[in-house]
């Protein structure tokens, strides 16, 4: 086999460069800069701060309300991911069984995809509109006095459903490729040895899927946890009063409507740790036991 | 023929080039969309088209906190605007960080404009002005809580609007669940049922004279006897019928109202402007913000609500004085009037209410009269303003806290409690930044 090489050593550096700046200049440096607010009380206009030690951390370790924030993205983020894998998976074996008018379905499925966060959580309140939103007058007809905005359950389901909603085209896509790259030999071997579809798909299906679905957990989970930020923020409309929110909207409010830098700071800190050990989690734990062919 | 031409654009070149060596541009970042965006952008118009030598841009940002934000990171950059619109709870960010805005009455007698305190009407002179009663920032669209009642639903009920919570509880609300109405809802917890609560009651809202007397030591005095009174009260109208709670949204608590459903809303007096030019099935009316004979038998003006205008340091003295005529400009009875008349935010000088008064604006709308009358209510000990720190994210504690009493998520006593501690760990907070 040929291997391609570089005759020079500063050739590839070179090619590297632009790469390596952008990924220097919008993330090494801003994440720098905001470990270092963290440890500083600053004046909103900037005239003047204060080094205040791990002061900024252990107001937010000792902020019952804070800690609730942090339980509801969890629960939020557990919820989101496993129903946005979970209806994707149904309707990607579906759509692969389909055969006539494959396409039109397909499209149909991944239609939303499209849609940016702010958009889907426009449409959302629409749907649940207090006053004649099509949603909320089906949960009334089924005695669910449902109130967006007012009841934080309601709120939060609310919030569950459109990022469902918005994320699941996009397992759908990478679902239904996955079972079409399993080959023709195999499912017919497995037709064979067992007659329950139902038993063939866990038997056979669904680990051939594993490297899909686990590239999926992590897109889910990060998906779940930051670019849900638009749809809560159009959701509860600006105004968090007593609606759910999740740790990334929690930065913003600290941040940009309450100009508290230092506590804000702190805040996003907390969650590049938590992305680190996602990733370390990724690579570390779980790619070791999955096998890509 | 070609001479001619050359001469023409010469000519014309000539003036482009005089046009842009004189005339001074500012530019000024706000937070009025919709309707009332339209009336700003008419105002800046018109202020260019009175004179040659200053040229006004506005420019819409968002929504206050958006419009705030974007000032103050703006002003990091060195990249500030001329005039920036700060709301009422952004007062103590901006007037704290002195070097960050050159204060009104400063800035407009350098100018040889005159300037004159008493000049604006009582309840508007104080709010944005520091210890010593100078003014820093220059009030706009000043409006105050009040009580807005649909006509139709009160004769129906066969009953007047209520001058005390005491008469709406035992006289109005009844007769209009009666009436099959839904009495009241409001669509600012904070502003409505806390700060002018405070104001109305004439009930000290923070220690250090309301925060006027610097931020060291500031406490808030929310957690008192008299509004966990009404807030016990409120969650009992609830239970009633005859109060409902829409959210922390502004919107969803006034569509009701506008729906006939709510036959009495509590808003701004800015409102009035937007009320009006919706076609609403019922006529309505206002009047004074309602209080509690318990608490007071002399109830008090209230509290601005609403933005008012700062003048960005960091421009030179050319730029300064543009700024100083357009305040000028904006100050004079005529632009007030104009104002006060499109939105219904109140006219903030005597001169401009005694105008709208001869030209009997308030005999064909005297609903429109109400937002002053009640701003040039006897002004009490705790009625000038309120100034405390990090007050945006207060606000977002108090809304979180009272959304709870009104799911049953928590009691007012544990409510009021949570409210004081954040606000105060708030408070101590801000006065660490500004030292």
């Amino acid at each position: 086999m040929k291997r391609a090489g570089f005759s020079t050593r500063w050739l590839p550096i070179l090619l590297l460069v632009p790469q390596l700046a952008i990924i220097a200049i919008f993330f090494y440096w801003p994440a720098v800069h905001a470990v270092q607010s963290s440890f500083y009380l600053q004046d909103p206009f900037g005239f003047g701060s204060t080094y205040v030690g791990v002061d900024n951390y252990a107001d937010l370790a000792n902020s019952g309300e804070y800690l609730k924030i942090a339980r509801f993205t969890l629960i939020f983020t557990v919820l989101v991911t496993f129903f946005s894998l979970g209806l994707a998976l149904l309707l990607a074996v579906k759509a692969d069984n389909v055969i006539r008018g494959a396409r039109s379905y397909r499209t149909l499925l991944m239609w939303v995809y499209a849609v940016a966060p702010p958009v889907a959580g426009f449409i959302g309140l629409i749907m649940f509109n207090q006053s004649w939103g099509p949603l909320t007058e089906l949960a009334r007809s089924v005695g669910w006095d449902f109130k967006l905005g007012v009841n934080f359950n309601d709120t939060a389901t609310a919030m569950v459903l459109v990022s469902v909603w918005k994320q699941v085209p996009v397992n759908f896509i990478f679902f239904l490729s996955g079972l079409q790259s399993i080959p023709k030999a195999v499912r017919e071997a497995a037709l064979i040895d067992n007659r329950s579809a139902t038993g063939r798909f866990w038997d056979v299906t669904f680990p051939l899927l594993a490297p899909t679905g686990f590239f999926l957990l992590i897109i889910n989970i990060t998906y779940a946890l930051f670019d849900t930020f638009g749809i809560i923020d159009t959701l509860v409309k600006g105004e968090p009063g007593n609606n759910p929110m999740t740790l990334v909207y929690k930065v913003y409010v600290d941040g940009f409507r309450g100009n508290d830098l230092g506590g804000s700071s702190a805040q996003s800190v907390v969650l590049m740790v938590l992305v680190l050990a996602l990733t370390v989690f990724q690579f570390r734990l779980i790619e070791r036991r999955i096998h890509y062919t | 023929m070609n001479k001619f031409k050359i001469t023409t654009v010469a000519a014309a070149f000539a003036m482009t080039a005089n046009v842009a060596y004189a005339e001074v541009e500012i530019s000024w970042w706000h937070a009025m969309g919709g309707a009332l965006g339209e009336t700003v952008n008419q105002i800046a118009e018109d202020f260019n088209a009175s004179q040659d030598d200053y040229k006004i841009t506005p420019v819409f940002k968002g929504t206050y906190e958006e419009t705030l934000t974007a000032g103050i990171a703006a002003f990091r950059a060195g990249e500030q605007p001329n005039v920036l619109q700060v709301f009422d709870a952004g007062a103590a960010t901006v007037i704290g960080a002195k070097g960050a805005t050159v204060p009104v009455q400063d800035l407009l007698i350098d100018n040889g404009v005159n300037f004159d305190i008493n000049d604006y009407i009582s309840g508007v002179r104080y709010f944005y002005a520091d210890s010593d009663d100078k003014m820093i920032g220059m009030p706009f669209n000043s409006s105050s809580p009040i009580l807005y009642y649909n006509m139709q639903a009160m004769e129906k009920a066969g009953v007047t609007a209520p001058k005390t919570w005491e008469e709406f509880q035992t006289v109005t609300a009844p007769a209009l669940k009666a009436a099959g109405y839904t009495a009241l809802s409001q669509s600012h917890l904070p502003w409505i049922f806390t700060e002018n609560f405070m104001s109305r009651h004439d009930l000290p809202f923070a220690t250090n004279n309301n925060g006027y007397d610097g931020t060291d030591g500031t406490k808030i005095l929310v957690n008192n006897d008299a509004i966990k009174a009404h807030f016990t009260a409120v969650t009992e109208w609830q239970e009633n019928g005859y109060f409902e709670w829409f959210g922390t949204g502004w919107g969803d608590n006034q569509t009701p109202f506008e729906e006939g459903k709510v036959a009495i809303w509590l808003g701004s007096s800015g409102s009035f402007g937007g009320l009006s030019k919706k076609d609403l099935p019922f006529d309505f009316s206002a009047t004074l913000l309602p209080y509690w004979e318990a608490v007071t038998t002399e109830p008090k003006q209230t509290f601005i609500g609403g933005a008012s205008l700062f003048a960005m340091a960091g421009h030179d003295a050319a730029d300064n004085a543009a700024t100083a005529a357009f305040f000028k400009f904006l100050t004079s009875p005529e632009v007030q009037y104009f104002w006060h008349k499109e939105t219904g935010y109140v006219p903030v000088t005597e001169a401009a209410y005694d105008m709208a008064t001869k030209d009997g604006h308030y005999d064909r709308l005297p609903a429109a009269e109400v937002g002053i009358q009640q701003l040039s209510l006897p002004a009490g000990e705790n009625t000038k303003g309120y100034r405390m720190g990090f007050y945006v994210q207060i606000r977002d504690v108090m809304n979180r806290e009272y959304g709870r009493i009104l799911t049953g998520e928590t009691s007012v006593e544990d409510a009021f409690a949570a409210i004081e501690t954040e606000a105060n760990a708030l408070l101590a907070r801000f006065a660490k930044t500004q030292n």
